[in-house]
């Protein structure tokens, strides 16, 4: 079933976007709408909450509460929103730069805290708004503005970090698979605790030119091409490409209900 | 009215629970962490949320993020965790999130002297982040005006949309004085928008003070430290940005008469101005009462709202006398003395982690005499 992006959650007037012609981002973007739209959530209970980047720009397109925050910080103001108020379905949209590398402290203890937040990352391998330099992400013998000679520092596994530090709802996909990143994003949703889905996109501009990964639709048969199903290989990494899947969805008590338990002990 | 015993810090984690504050967020640091530990304490017992952050840069973002979710916020710090947290103070003032930000000064700079007192940080409360924005910032100097200050910290950040910082230092933080708790406290709170839902603007410079709608309210706003327009929306228009900076001055401002705390002491017949704030105004009123025993006419005036000054309150009571200024830095809030009063200006400073007693300025004005 197909399920169209509701014109009410776009604003409108605020597009046409500022990401580059043939970037990913709006397929990710698009994904986490109809995933909204299927979830049946409260819009007026939505915070959309994105740090500084190509993503970090989406809370301005989508029309719910939006708070556009600090580069690296998104986990940081959404944690305080959720714990002050509970009923809020807090999302975060934050970039491989922004969560992983500036905000690599809050995001290992976002998911430490297992803290009722669904982040989606676009994990692009590139910082693009600064103009294509490394991002944690970044692969091995890439080149980029401050690789010119090719990187020489093996990526980060967003999605591997996320399951070590005790998120409770892990999955990947590329925008090769929109219908499949849309349904983790649902899932991630609709789970209590900490949900991270790594949305594997393009950066046509900076990380695709450089790296002869072709135009937006080639760069998007590359994806295609290169991803592995997790059931195939029972890890979330391997050398041949990129493990897409679901990787891990458990129950673990979750902090602002912890929270709010304990104050039902001690309140006076 | 109660009498208690209680240290600075400890006045300013009740006094904050009294004056709205549901949400705290911090990273221990000494000579502050014992007011996330009251609160730590205190919080829980009354549904409020405290949550101990990663860090600085994380506790000050959680401190907005619980603001537009409709709580008073505080955090509290020291020195090198203060200067962690300019990112988010700079949000918080350009975006007009309400919050308080405690800084318990310690010797600096860097890891410094952790346990003992400075008045180092009197700047960077000015101009710890980047760029123009208005700031308030106030500074007590006993247990009970660390207790009763903390509620106009909160109704100045409420009234104003503004981050207010409250200065202290590790003498008043730790210190122990018997105090009168009073209940009578007005407690001011944010206004909120009356305007239909889709006609909302959070930045409505048809306002000094725009009213602010709390998230999940059912106003879908957009909130972003890019320079933004009245609606809140990013722009980079010369006229809407300056509009809202100078919005953002005006606010603060217009507004001294309100705003601009001090004490005097002794200045009627004063022939010496001696400037001096915290705990090193209680020196000060110590030399004071010994100079004029020995018949030198001097007075204090002590600043209590360090950031904004009224330059005409300090210009008026600085004609006519030899200004002193005394402060455990190498040269901070004399600067801002030297500014408005335009004449030569006696400073005596140090920042070694010793208060200036009240024998050394004694000794510095006999000196001068």
């Amino acid at each position: 079933m197909y399920t169209e992006i509701s014109l009410d959650n776009l604003r409108v007037n605020k597009l046409p976007h500022i990401w580059c012609a043939g970037c990913g981002n709006g397929i990710v973007l698009s994904a986490i709408l109809r995933a909204i739209e299927r979830s049946k959530i409260d819009k007026e209970k939505i915070v959309f909450v994105s740090g500084i980047g190509c993503a970090g720009r989406s809370s301005g397109y989508v029309n719910f509460n939006t708070l556009h925050t600090l580069h690296g910080r998104p986990l940081a103001f959404a944690t305080g929103i959720k714990l002050a108020n509970p009923d809020l379905q807090v999302i975060v949209a934050t970039g491989d730069g922004d969560l992983a590398a500036i905000g690599g402290n809050h995001f290992i203890h976002a998911a430490k805290r297992n803290i009722d937040l669904t982040v989606i990352v676009f994990n692009n391998f590139v910082y693009g708004m600064t103009g294509g330099q490394f991002s944690p992400t970044t692969p091995e013998d890439s080149f980029t503005t401050t690789t010119p000679y090719g990187h020489i520092e093996e990526p980060m596994n967003i999605s591997y970090l996320a399951i070590s530090a005790g998120a409770t709802y892990v999955a990947r996909e590329t925008i090769g698979n929109p219908l499949m990143l849309e349904k983790y994003i649902l899932n991630g949703l609709l789970h209590k605790g900490f949900s991270l889905i790594e949305a594997v996109s393009s950066c046509v501009t900076e990380y695709g030119r450089r790296n002869n990964l072709g135009d937006p639709a080639e760069y998007v048969k590359f994806f295609k091409d290169k991803s592995i199903p997790f059931s195939k290989v029972k890890s979330v990494e391997s050398n041949d490409g990129i493990v897409v899947g679901e990787f891990v969805n458990i129950e673990r008590p979750e902090f602002v209900s912890s929270y709010y338990e304990l104050v039902k002990k001690v309140k006076k | 009215m109660k009498e208690r015993l209680m240290s600075g810090n400890e006045a300013v984690a009740i006094g904050a629970i009294k004056a709205g504050c549901r949400f705290f967020a911090g990273y221990p640091i000494t000579p502050s962490t014992d007011l996330a530990e009251r609160m730590s304490k205190l919080l829980p017992e009354i549904g409020g949320a405290f949550i101990q952050m990663e860090d600085e840069l994380g506790s000050i973002g959680a401190i907005i993020g619980a603001s537009l979710a409709g709580s008073k916020a505080m955090t509290a710090t020291s020195g090198p965790g203060f200067s962690l947290m300019q990112e988010g103070i700079g949000f918080a003032s350009f975006s007009e999130i309400p919050i308080v930000v405690v800084d318990v000064q310690r010797v600096g700079p860097s890891t410094g002297i952790p346990t003992y007192p400075s008045q180092g940080d009197i700047m960077q409360a000015r101009w710890g982040t980047h760029g123009s924005h208005p700031i308030i910032a106030l500074y007590p100097s006993s247990v009970k005006e660390s207790y009763d200050l903390i509620f106009t910290a909160f109704n100045f950040s409420e009234k104003y949309r503004v981050p207010v910082i409250f200065i202290s230092d590790e003498v008043i933080g730790h210190m122990r004085e018997k105090i009168t708790v009073e209940d009578s406290h007005i407690v001011f709170e944010r206004k909120k928008p009356e305007a239909p839902k889709e006609d909302y603007l959070p930045f409505d410079s048809r306002y000094e003070v725009p009213p602010l709608a709390n998230f999940g309210e059912g106003y879908r706003f957009h909130i972003t430290g890019l320079t933004h327009d009245d609606t809140g929306f990013p722009t980079s228009d010369p006229v809407k940005t300056e509009r809202l900076m100078e919005r953002l001055q005006r606010k603060i401002l217009n507004h001294l008469d309100e705003i601009f705390l001090y004490e005097t002491f002794l200045v009627e017949d004063a022939d010496i101005l001696i400037v001096s704030y915290g705990v090193v105004a209680r020196s000060a009123k110590e030399a004071i009462l010994e100079l004029r025993e020995k018949g030198v006419k001097v007075g204090l005036f002590r600043p209590i709202t360090i950031w904004p000054s009224s330059e005409k309150i300090i210009a008026d009571l600085a004609l006519n006398r030899k200004v002193f200024v005394f402060e455990m830095n190498l040269g901070q809030y004399v600067l801002e003395v030297e500014r408005i009063v335009k004449k030569k200006v006696e400073f005596y400073g140090k920042e070694n982690g010793e208060i200036i007693s009240p024998e050394e300025i004694e000794s510095c004005i006999l000196k001068s005499l």
